[in-house]
C-alpha cells in the first residue's frame, strides 16, 4: 500500500517536459579509424565487384551454356546459372550501395521540423464559404423563401445516379452462364441402361474385369464421345467403382439390389465443395478427398467417417446385362456434390421426385 | 628357403595378384547378378522348395508355415502371385520391421535370386500374377503422352500430378515413384498393395502400364525451371516463400535499418 502511495507520488506528470535534444552521436568505426574506413570502401568496392561477376556470369550462362544440348538437364543447368548470375549482379549493386551509404557517407543527425495539420481559421471559413455558395448557386437546398427550387433536377439526377450501375452490372451477370436452368444440377448423364466406361478412353467395363481390390475409374458410355458440354456433364457424372470382397460390404437397406457380388460405384464428386474423392485405401475401404481430408467408408455406405462432408457420397445403382457389362439401373437418387439448396428446404422432396 | 623365397617373388607380383583378384570378383559378380534373369523365366521344382525353406524361415511367422495368412496380422499369401512377392520383397517393405500404419521400403534384405525362389514357392500356392517381362516395363516403347492420361485419372490423386507421392490417412501415405523401378510399378499396379487399389490388366491394358512407365519416366528428368521441391503443388512452394524467401528479406531490411559499428 505504502509502496503504491510511493509511485503515485514519484509518477505525477510534469508541467512540461523539457526538450530531450538530439541523441547523442556515436561515431561509427570508420569515422574514427583511417583503416576502418579503407576496410569498408575495400567491402564495397568487392560488393560491385561480385555484381560485375555476377553479370558476367549470366551472360556467359546465356551465350556459353547454350550449345550443351536441348535436353532438360542442361536447360536447367544454363536457368540456374542466369538465375544465380542475375541475382548475384543485382544484390552486389544493392548491398555495395547501402554499405557505402551506411559506412561511408556522412553520418549526422538531420531536424525536420512538424508543422500542425490544421489549417488556419482563416483557409477554414473560406473553404466552408464556398460550399455554401455553391449549395446556393446550385438551388438544390430550399431558397430564401424556405421552399426548394430545382425540384426536377433533383429528381432526375438521383435517378441517373441510382440506375447508372446497371449498364455494368446487366451484361456481367448475364455473361455469368447464359443458362439459368438450375435443375441441370439434379440430373446427371446416367440414364436405366447406361453402360458403364473407363475414363479416359470410354471402353465399357465387364463384371468379370473387375477383380477383387479393383478401383476403376468410371464416365457413362458415350461421354468421351459427347460435342457439347463435355467437361459439365463429365463433372457431375464421374464415378467410381469399387469390388471389395463381399463379406466386408455392409449393404445399406432398401439398396439390396444396387450391388453386384462386392462392386459398388459411388459418385466421386465430395458432398464437401465438389472436388473429386479418389484416394482408395483397398485394405481400409476408406475413400478419402485430396482437398479437405473428408473421408468416407466405402463399405459401409459410403458414410462420411472423418472430415467436413455433411452426407454420404451419392449411390450409383448398378446392374448387369445380358452381355455382361456393367450398367445404370438408373440416375443418382440424389443430386452429386456439395450440399443442394433444395435440401434446406425439407429433407426428402428431391427422391420424391425422382419417384413421380 | 631364402633362394625359394626369392626366386618366388617377382618384381611385378603385386600387380598380377591384385589384377587377378578383380577379375575374379568381378567373374563372381557377374555370375551372381546374371543367375536371377535366368532363375526368373524357368521355374523348376528345387527352386520352389528352396523358396519354401527361406519362406519358413523368414515370413512363416506372421503368414504361416503354409502362407495362409493370420486374421489382422499378416494377409494370406495363396494367389497373390509371384509379382506380390517380386514387389514386397523386393522393395524391402518384406519382411516387414515392424508393425505400423504401413510396411515402409528399406534395405532389401535379400539376393535376387532368393527373392525368385520365394516367388516361386508363392507362386506355387496358388496362380497369380507373375512377373513382367524387360519388354513390358520398357519405358521407352511407351506413349508418355497417353500414360500422363492413365496416370491423372487413375493415379495421380494419391501419387501426385508428376508421381511425387502423397499423404493418406493415419499415417499412411503414397510414396514417391522416381526412385521405383519400373518393374516395381508394373507390379504394384497389377497386385494393389496395401493401400493401393488393384489395376489388373483389363483395368489398364499392358500397353498402357507401359505408357504410365513411360510418363514416370519423363517425370525422372530434372525440371527445367530448378528445385522442384518436391512437386507436391502449392503447400511446398509456399512454404519456400514464406519460409525461406520472406525470411531472407527480413534478414536483409534488419541489415539495412541497422546501424554501423
Amino acid at each position: 500500500m505504502s509502496n503504491n502511495d510511493q509511485d503515485q507520488t514519484e509518477n505525477t506528470t510534469p508541467e512540461s517536459f523539457e526538450d530531450p535534444g538530439q541523441p547523442y552521436h556515436r561515431p561509427r568505426l570508420a569515422d574514427k579509424d583511417p583503416k576502418a574506413a579503407k576496410r569498408a570502401e575495400r567491402q564495397v568496392a568487392v560488393l560491385f565487384g561480385i555484381s560485375v561477376i555476377g553479370t558476367i556470369m549470366a551472360i556467359w550462362a546465356y551465350f556459353g551454356l547454350r550449345d550443351m544440348g536441348d535436353d532438360v538437364a542442361s536447360i536447367q543447368q544454363t536457368n540456374t546459372m542466369i538465375g544465380l548470375g542475375v541475382v548475384l549482379s543485382m544484390l552486389g549493386i544493392g548491398f555495395g550501395a547501402i554499405h557505402w551509404a551506411k559506412t561511408l557517407m556522412r553520418d549526422h543527425e538531420m531536424v525536420e521540423e512538424r508543422h500542425p495539420l490544421r489549417s488556419s481559421d482563416e483557409n477554414r471559413a473560406e473553404a466552408i464559404q464556398k460550399l455554401k455558395d455553391g449549395v446556393e448557386d446550385s438551388g438544390i437546398g430550399a431558397g430564401p423563401d424556405g421552399v426548394p427550387r430545382r425540384g426536377l433536377l433533383k429528381g432526375s439526377l438521383i435517378t441517373a445516379l441510382a440506375i447508372a450501375p446497371l449498364a455494368l452490372l446487366v451484361p456481367q451477370i448475364g455473361n455469368m452462364g447464359g443458362d439459368w436452368n438450375i435443375s441441370k444440377f439434379r440430373h446427371t448423364m446416367w440414364k436405366q441402361g447406361t453402360r458403364l466406361a473407363r475414363d479416359p478412353d470410354g471402353s465399357l467395363i465387364k463384371a468379370s474385369d473387375v477383380t477383387i481390390g479393383s478401383a476403376f475409374h468410371v464416365i457413362p458410355d458415350g461421354l468421351a464421345t459427347l460435342e457439347h458440354d463435355r467437361l459439365e456433364e463429365k463433372s457431375k457424372a464421374v464415378v467410381l467403382l469399387i469390388r471389395m470382397d463381399p463379406r466386408d460390404l455392409k449393404i445399406q437397406p432398401g439398396r439390396e439390389d444396387w450391388s453386384f457380388d462386392g462392386i459398388v460405384a459411388y459418385s466421386k464428386i465430395c458432398t464437401h465443395v465438389g472436388c473429386p474423392v479418389a484416394l482408395d485405401e483397398q485394405q481400409t475401404h476408406h475413400l478419402l478427398c485430396p482437398c479437405h481430408q473428408s473421408t468416407f467408408d466405402v463399405a459401409d455406405g459410403a458414410k462420411v467417417v472423418f472430415g467436413p462432408a455433411k452426407r454420404p457420397l451419392p449411390q450409383l445403382p448398378i446392374a448387369i446385362d445380358d452381355e455382361g457389362y456393367i450398367i445404370a439401373q438408373r440416375d443418382f437418387e440424389e443430386p452429386v456434390g456439395p450440399s443442394y439448396w433444395d435440401r434446406l428446404k425439407s429433407g426428402d422432396t428431391t427422391s420424391e421426385e425422382v419417384a413421380a | 628357403m631364402k633362394t625359394l623365397a626369392t626366386k618366388r617373388y617377382h618384381k611385378a607380383a603385386p600387380l598380377f595378384l591384385v589384377l587377378l583378384l578383380l577379375a575374379a570378383i568381378t567373374g563372381v559378380a557377374a555370375v551372381t547378378t546374371s543367375a536371377p534373369a535366368t532363375a526368373a523365366t524357368q521355374v523348376n521344382d528345387q527352386d520352389v522348395a528352396e523358396g519354401q525353406k527361406l519362406f519358413a524361415a523368414n515370413c512363416a511367422t506372421c503368414h504361416g508355415m503354409s502362407a495362409e495368412g493370420q486374421d489382422d496380422i499378416a494377409p494370406s499369401l495363396v494367389g497373390v502371385g509371384a509379382a506380390a512377392v517380386d514387389f514386397q520383397v523386393g522393395t524391402g517393405r518384406m519382411p516387414m520391421q515392424m508393425s505400423g500404419p504401413q510396411a515402409r521400403a528399406k534395405a532389401v534384405q535379400f539376393e535376387q535370386s532368393e527373392i525368385d525362389q520365394l516367388a516361386a514357392f508363392v507362386s506355387s500356392l496358388g496362380a497369380g500374377p507373375s512377373v513382367p517381362t524387360a519388354e513390358q516395363v520398357d519405358g521407352s516403347m511407351g506413349d508418355p503422352a497417353s500414360g500422363m492420361q492413365l496416370f491423372r485419372t487413375n493415379c495421380a490423386m494419391c501419387h501426385g500430378s508428376v508421381g511425387g507421392g502423397g499423404a493418406l490417412t493415419y499415417g499412411k501415405f503414397a510414396p514417391s515413384l522416381w526412385e521405383t523401378t519400373p518393374t516395381h510399378i508394373y507390379e504394384a499396379m497389377l497386385t494393389g498393395p496395401q493401400s493401393m487399389p488393384v489395376f489388373n490388366q483389363a483395368n489398364i491394358t499392358e500397353d498402357g502400364k507401359r505408357d504410365i512407365i513411360a510418363y514416370l519416366d519423363v517425370q525422372r528428368e530434372p525440371s527445367p525451371g530448378g528445385l522442384k521441391l518436391g512437386a507436391i503443388g502449392p503447400v511446398a512452394e509456399g512454404f519456400w516463400a514464406w519460409l525461406v524467401g520472406i525470411g531472407l528479406i527480413i534478414a536483409s531490411t534488419v541489415w539495412v535499418g541497422a546501424r554501423s559499428s
